[in-house]
């Protein structure tokens, strides 16, 4: 008994804070897409890609808030390539997000191994170093648990708020979710349904390369094949279950950062559950959400998912 | 009195179809001016013109005697001109005051103030006899509370001419006349009102002038005052029509359909059906009316075996069919035609013939030993196509190229060549022609004649009054009551339509109870969130 409570440490609680923020990023972004009315299958590519081009920039600049930018600019290309395809070509979207998926984890891997050759361990970069909150961070065991983290944790906790509040107390949050709900009643009186669906996507796509920043710059200091680890498809899973609402994902992100850091400190403490199917549980948690809430929810966007064409008459 | 619209040979042309022929319309500043056509006639055309959603070929447009170019609503609504669409565009999730607002200027933007709007929306709803609950979600309201809340959302952004496109198609008859008095009250204010419609009896009771359309071509204005229904319909369909029909007595004994408590849930495993017991006789006629969506689909599919029953019994010709499957109903002499008739009643790719012999194909003379006996195929096909009267290049045209009338007549010919018992016929003349909808209605009284059993779907109050026997009506699943021969009363028919009960009617004050339930349209949007993703 002693045993299982000593798990739950202020460490424990410090490493959920800090896991848990790439999926809140991604999933803060999926909130808007999925709102907007597009589903976005394709949130793991982002993340790689911003976990990826977030250690080449740190890289070439020897900066890894230079690298922060470049995760960004990756995602928001990713983001509007997505969009073009997706909200221009009209394609199915699922099949769209799985192939972006399977390119996005192939791909960094092979230009990883073109940049920097196969190496026993990986090229180490700059990171973006913990910033402690004076004074807050002293307060007793809340404090180190919630302020000695890297600024870009706090900000994915920031956008929480922020995104709350633009979808529900703005006109920008009303028209993109009118955009979702039905799209031809928003054109109807001017609202651009193409130019907010592609400002959703840019955001979603640089909201998720931010949380892949995470990962390479503030959790490690180098790029891992497949270090997105299911984080994009976890994000999704937390945007259903968390009823398309920022502050239910984010807690969907808190749960998958605690059974991360759960997991690892299970492992490190050497209890005898194989590690495999701790790997898996935050998936099946997921599946499940999925399962379960899919398509019940009275908040989901009811033209999710669904190509939006203009016509002359109606 | 100064012109608010003038529109100056408006052409529009769509690949294959000459939509509006040099179209001159004038509308003055105050009326009630009516755009009348049939279907296709082009009048929707002509408004979204109007208001921006399409560009003319050529032609003129004049808003308060200015030339003026609209390219997009956004500049229709610049000029005052609000368009309420047929389907309305509004979002059921969001309240009467976000959906009023939405892409309008906020006074603290980007930050919302429904504050604000509400109080504007609620002056606007006292000025103009418009009464509705700013804080209520539009899912929760009926259609009529709906359609309010869209000639608010076009006030509210400044519009003084309003186009509305068929607006009484989804009203009961109490919400028609309610939305007159509305109509009356917005013109004394100064607003100017294009009302489009293919009613007559719309025309004659709200407008100043009427402007006829037909196949595209202006066929002419006149004052409503000096014409009259006949004249109207002379007009809208280039000949002679006959408003009212002959029905002659029929001999009535032998039930034919006989629904016992019938229970039957929807998609949501709500009941869409509670309690319904009917019986239909041979030789008549008996009308189901009711607000569509209040379990008319449902009916028709439980009879058809298309729809589990959940309780209770339904008995053709006095054996219950409950257990059967629809091919067993069928060959039981019960024929259909469904409300979608592009979807349900044909398919669309296949070929006059085809279509023809989808209920009998296995049946001689069509198959003998196994095989498609194509001679009689082409034969049988001819001779209904002569029969009945479909305008086709022959047997193996394709159905899908052929106009709406002309289809339902291919559903027609194969439900009725076989001489049914029963007829369920589910809005059989939905989106047709004044032609073709004289021609369905012709059959169906040609099939009471025979002494066949004739159930009749329709949200057309006028269509049920002409052609029905008896009449009753289904509101949430439940038949509010029952009117027949001579003492139908149309007043009484709407109000159970609202649902309220038969023996409630005349009980001094009413118990309005006002809205189809908000449950059945959840429902409805839960089913069609099924065919994403
Ligand atoms: N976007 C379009 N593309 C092609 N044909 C169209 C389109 N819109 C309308 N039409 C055709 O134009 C004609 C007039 O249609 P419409 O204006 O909708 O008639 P109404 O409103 O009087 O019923 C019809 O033949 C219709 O099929
Ligand atoms: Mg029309």
């Amino acid at each position: 008994m002693n045993n299982i409570l000593s798990l739950f440490t202020e460490e424990f609680f410090y490493a959920t804070i800090r896991m848990a923020s790439p999926v809140i990023l991604a999933a803060t972004g999926e909130v808007f897409l999925q709102r907007s009315g597009i589903i976005n299958l394709g949130m793991e590519s982002m993340v790689i890609y911003g976990a990826f081009f977030g250690v080449l920039g740190s890289a070439l600049t020897g900066s890894g808030w230079m690298g922060l930018a470049a995760a960004m600019l990756a995602g928001t290309i990713t983001g509007l390539l997505y969009g073009f395809i997706v909200i221009t070509l009209k394609a199915n979207q699922s099949v769209t997000g799985t192939a972006f998926n399977i390119v996005g984890i192939g791909l960094t891997s092979f230009l990883a191994r073109v940049i920097w050759g196969i190496r026993e361990l990986p090229v180490q970069v700059d990171t973006i170093k913990p910033w402690s909150v004076p004074i807050l961070n002293k307060i007793p065991f809340i404090g180190h648990i919630l302020f000695d983290h890297s600024p870009l944790v706090y900000l994915a906790y920031i956008l929480v708020g922020v995104a709350t509040f633009v979808i529900f107390k703005t006109t920008w949050g009303l028209k993109v979710r009118a955009v979702g709900e039905n799209p031809r009643a928003a054109a109807s009186i001017g609202i651009n349904v193409y130019a907010w669906r592609y400002f959703c996507a840019i955001l979603a796509g640089c909201l998720a390369s931010m949380g892949g920043a995470v990962l390479s710059l503030v959790d490690l200091n180098m790029f891992v094949d497949g270090m997105s680890g299911g984080r994009g498809y976890f994000a999704l899973a937390t945007v259903i279950l968390g009823r398309w609402h920022p502050v239910g994902a984010a807690i969907g992100g808190l749960v998958f950062g605690a059974g991360n850091a759960l997991q690892m400190r299970m492992q490190a403490f050497g209890v005898k559950i194989p590690s495999d199917l701790l790997l898996i549980l935050p998936f099946v948690l997921a599946f499940l959400a999925v399962v379960i809430f899919h398509g019940k929810s009275s908040a989901k966007p009811a033209a999710l998912a669904k190509p939006y064409e203009k016509e002359a008459t109606i | 009195m100064p012109t608010a619209v003038k529109m100056v040979n408006i052409v529009k042309s769509f690949p294959g179809v000459l939509a509006n022929k040099n179209v001159t319309l004038e509308v003055e500043k105050g009326e009630i001016h009516a755009l009348l056509g049939e279907n296709g006639a082009g009048k929707t055309t002509l408004m979204n013109i109007l208001f921006g959603l399409s560009q003319p070929d050529s032609g003129e447009i004049f808003i308060n005697d200015q030339r003026v170019s609209i390219n997009s609503p956004t500049d229709a609504i610049t000029h005052g001109i609000g368009m309420i669409h047929q389907h309305f565009m509004l979002i059921p999730v969001f309240t009467v005051t976000e959906n009023i607002t939405l892409g309008e200027h906020s006074p603290k933007e980007p930050l919302l103030d429904l504050e604000t709007a509400k109080n504007k929306i609620l002056e606007i709803g006292k000025s103009a006899g418009l009464h509705v609950n700013p804080d209520a979600k539009v899912m929760d309201l009926c259609v009529g509370e709906q359609q309010r809340v869209e000639i608010i959302k076009a006030i509210y952004r400044g519009a003084n001419i309003l186009i509305m496109d068929e607006p009484t198609s989804v009203l009961t008859p109490q919400e028609t006349d309610e939305l007159f008095v509305i109509l009356h009250q917005l013109t004394e204010k100064g607003n100017t009102i294009l009302f489009i419609t293919h009613k007559l009896r719309e025309v004659m009771a709200i407008s100043d002038r009427v402007t006829v359309l037909r196949d595209g071509s202006l066929i002419g204005t006149v004052k409503t005052k000096d014409t009259n229904r006949n004249e109207l319909a002379k007009m809208m369909v280039g000949r002679e029509v006959f408003l009212t029909f002959d029905k002659n007595p029929t001999h009535k004994e032998e039930v034919v359909l006989d629904l016992q408590h019938v229970y039957a849930k929807n998609e949501c495993g709500l009941h869409a059906l509670k309690d319904v017991s009917l019986q239909v006789k041979g030789g008549e006629i008996l009308g189901i009316a009711g607000v569509d969506g209040n379990g008319q689909n449902e009916l028709a599919e439980v009879i058809m075996g298309l729809r589990p029953l959940d309780r209770g019994d339904i008995l053709i010709k006095q054996r219950s069919v409950k257990l059967n499957t629809t091919r067993d109903i069928i060959d039981l002499g019960v024929s259909c035609i469904p409300f979608l008739r592009q979807k349900e009643g044909l398919v669309l790719t296949f070929s006059v013939s085809e279509n023809l012999i989808l209920k009998e194909w296995h049946n001689p003379p069509i198959t003998r030993k196994g095989f498609f006996d194509t001679k009689a195929i082409i034969d049988l096909s001819k001779k209904l196509i002569k029969e009945y009267n479909i305008k086709t290049t022959g047997p193996n045209a394709k159905v899908g190229n052929m106009s709406g009338g002309n289809q339902q007549k291919v559903v027609l010919a194969r439900e009725l060549s076989r001489n049914p018992n029963l007829v369920v016929a589910c809005h059989p003349t939905h989106g047709l022609d004044i032609g073709a909808t004289e021609y369905v209605r012709q059959q169906l009284l040609k099939e009471r004649e025979r002494g066949a059993a004739v159930l009749l779907i329709s949200t057309e109050l006028d269509e049920i009054m002409a052609l029905c026997d008896r009449i009753v009506v289904l509101f949430e699943g439940q038949i509010m009551g029952e009117v027949a021969g001579e003492k139908i009363n149309v007043d009484d028919i709407g109000l159970m339509m609202l649902g309220v009960r038969q023996e409630n009617l005349h009980h001094g004050t009413l118990a309005v109870a006002g809205c189809s339930s908000a449950e059945t349209k959840r429902c409805n949007v839960t089913t069609t969130e099924k065919d994403t993703i």
